[in-house]
Order: C-alpha cells, then sequence, then structure tokens
C-alpha cells in the first residue's frame, strides 16, 4: 500500500537523521536508539490514544498482548504478529517472520549490525500503546536472520 | 466484546500512523534546532532525500507515462500522486500567464491532523517536508523546480496553499561514449 511505502520512506529519513549527526562509538549509539525508541513511544501512545482508557474491555493481560500481536499489528504493519510465546509470568515473545520495516533492508545476515536502528522505533511503538491501554512494559527486540525479529515485551507490575 | 470490536475497526481504519511519526520528528527537530528557519531547512532536506526515493515508487505503482508538459505534471502530482499517498487530491490553480508556476491549493491537510503550533514557533512551516519531496521527485524526472508554502491553516489561513514554479528542465547525464 502507498501510505505504508510513505511511512517507511519516513522512518528510514528518521533513523539516517538521528545518527548523522552524531559520532561512533557505544555511547552514541545508545542515545540514537533511546531517541528512536522514544519517538516511536509517542506514536504508540497516539495511536491508542483517541480512545477510552477504559482497561476493563480487556480480560487480563494475554488479552492485551493478543490484541497487540493482532489488530495493533495490522493496523501498523498490515499483518499479523506469527508467533507469540509467553511464559505467563509477564514475559512475552512477539515474532515476526518478515518484519516489514526489515524488508528493505537485507534477507539474511547482511547489515545485521544495523538492523538494531530499524526495531528501535517499533519497539517504542509497543510500549507506548501497551502505556495507554494500562500496561507498563520494557520492550526490546532482537533479530538473527532478516527480515524475521522477535520483538520482547517484559510487562512491569506498576 | 461490543467495545473491543469498536476499537479493533477504528484502528484498522486509521491511517494516522505517518502523521504522528511525522509530528514526533518535527518535535525532535524543534529540540535539536534554535531557531524554526533550521527546522525548516531539515524539513526540506529531509523532504527531498525522501522524494528523490518516492518517485521510484510512485512511477512503479502507477504506471505513468511521462509527462508532455507542466500542466500535466501538476494534474498528476495533483490526481494521482497525492492521493495515493495522502489520500487528498489538492486542486490546482493560480496558473502564471506563462504556465510554469501554479498553485496547489490543499482544502485539509493530512499532517497537522491534531496539530497546533506553539506560540513561540511562528516562523515554523511545519509541513515543509512536502515542498522537499516535491522538489526532490521532480528532479529526479529532470525537473528543477522551486516549491514552497505560501499559506498554511496552521498559521491561521484558510487554506493551505503550496506555490510550485518549475525552473528549469534538467539535462539527463548521458553514459559517456555516447556521443
Amino acid at each position: 500500500m502507498a501510505d505504508e511505502a510513505l511511512f517507511q520512506f519516513l522512518h528510514n529519513e528518521v533513523i539516517q537523521y538521528i545518527y548523522k549527526s552524531s559520532e561512533h562509538g557505544e555511547m552514541e549509539n545508545g542515545r540514537c536508539i533511546t531517541k528512536l525508541e522514544n519517538m516511536g513511544f509517542r506514536v504508540g501512545q497516539g495511536l491508542i490514544e483517541r480512545f477510552t482508557k477504559d482497561t476493563a474491555r480487556f480480560k487480563d493481560e494475554l488479552d492485551v498482548m493478543k490484541f497487540i500481536c493482532k489488530d495493533f499489528w495490522t493496523s501498523v504493519f498490515k499483518k499479523q504478529i506469527d508467533n507469540l510465546r509467553t511464559n505467563h509470568q509477564g514475559i512475552y515473545v512477539l515474532q515476526d517472520n518478515k518484519f516489514r520495516l526489515l524488508t528493505q533492508l537485507s534477507a539474511g545476515k547482511q547489515y545485521l549490525e544495523h538492523a538494531p536502528k530499524y526495531l528501535a522505533f517499533t519497539c517504542g511503538l509497543v510500549r507506548g500503546g501497551l502505556s495507554n491501554l494500562g500496561v507498563k512494559s520494557i520492550v526490546t527486540a532482537e533479530v538473527s536472520v532478516m527480515p524475521a525479529c522477535k520483538f520482547q515485551v517484559m510487562i512491569q507490575k506498576m | 466484546c461490543e467495545t473491543q470490536s469498536r476499537l479493533t475497526n477504528d484502528l484498522l481504519h486509521n491511517s494516522e500512523l505517518f502523521t504522528l511519526t511525522y509530528g514526533a520528528l518535527v518535535t525532535q527537530l524543534c529540540k535539536d534546532y534554535e531557531n524554526d528557519e533550521e527546522v525548516n531547512k531539515q524539513l526540506d532536506k529531509m523532504g527531498y532525500n525522501i522524494g528523490v526515493r518516492l518517485i521510484e515508487d510512485f512511477l512503479a505503482r502507477s504506471s505513468i507515462g511521462r509527462c508532455q508538459d507542466f500542466r500535466e505534471t501538476a494534474d498528476v502530482i495533483s490526481k494521482v500522486a497525492f492521493k495515493m499517498y495522502l489520500g487528498i487530491t489538492p486542486s490546482v490553480t493560480n496558473w502564471s500567464p506563462a504556465g510554469d508556476e501554479l498553485s496547489l491549493i490543499l482544502e485539509s491537510n493530512p499532517l497537522v491532523d491534531f496539530v497546533e503550533l506553539p506560540d513561540n514557533h511562528s516562523s515554523l512551516v511545519y509541513s515543509n517536508l512536502l515542498c522537499g519531496v516535491l522538489r526532490g521527485a521532480l528532479e529526479m524526472v529532470q525537473m528543477a523546480v522551486d516549491v514552497k508554502f505560501a499559506q498554511d491553516t496552521l498559521r491561521g489561513d484558510n487554506v493551505t496553499e503550496i506555490r510550485m514554479k518549475f525552473i528549469k528542465r534538467i539535462e539527463e547525464n548521458l553514459p559517456a561514449g555516447d556521443e
């Protein structure tokens, strides 16, 4: 879809911008990742914000996570999460076998070191969406073979 | 449950991802730069970078052939490109007598949904990315244009008006040996 393409171009440009004025090095990379994650957080909040904060609609935490995997992911990435796993103790792993924001980057292991840049915004998006659904979390992502990736959500007890 | 499906429904038809991301970008730029002019320049530059790539995406999706003249270009931009990417169809008006300058009038601008300019950003051209996108995209099809906002609803005008001027045709670089 064209509007999806437009978002992807913008997302890429945002990443280029955040990184271009930074120095190289571990600390600076961390700062950039944080900036991207924070931007994603605000957007994620905004996406959910239009609706009431009434969380009674969800039976439980798992229900919220299923919503993220199905409805939220479809709204943002036009597909569902392919696999959801949990240890039933507040940790969820969301697997996307063909993550939209990685498909342009590579298929395989090329540019693997750049993958985190392309995941940071989305980690924030998930964290922000959950936040407005009344769930506090920490979201990280890992990639071993693109374009598949896993988002790990750790629920924080408030 | 009913409220959940309403939430789902609304989310599925929601195209705010681009708008909200754009807003987050502008906010970040305002933090990073001292003044609005710098932010405007940065938005234009980023738009340009997007435009030079977007054009390929556009040509692939639309299978539009080469435009005969600037009028046709303007029509394609408003009726096809804007519709395709932003879901709106600006009207093309205010042609200069020489036919080299026109206005795109946007009745609504999806980029500014829910946006209000804070008081200390009166020179900010919030949607300046669009100018860069148009400039970059057209450059890739051999047209040098100058694009700027003439009116902006965010700054109190009734409509949003983009003024586009054709500067010149860019000669294609022939590969070496093609004399």
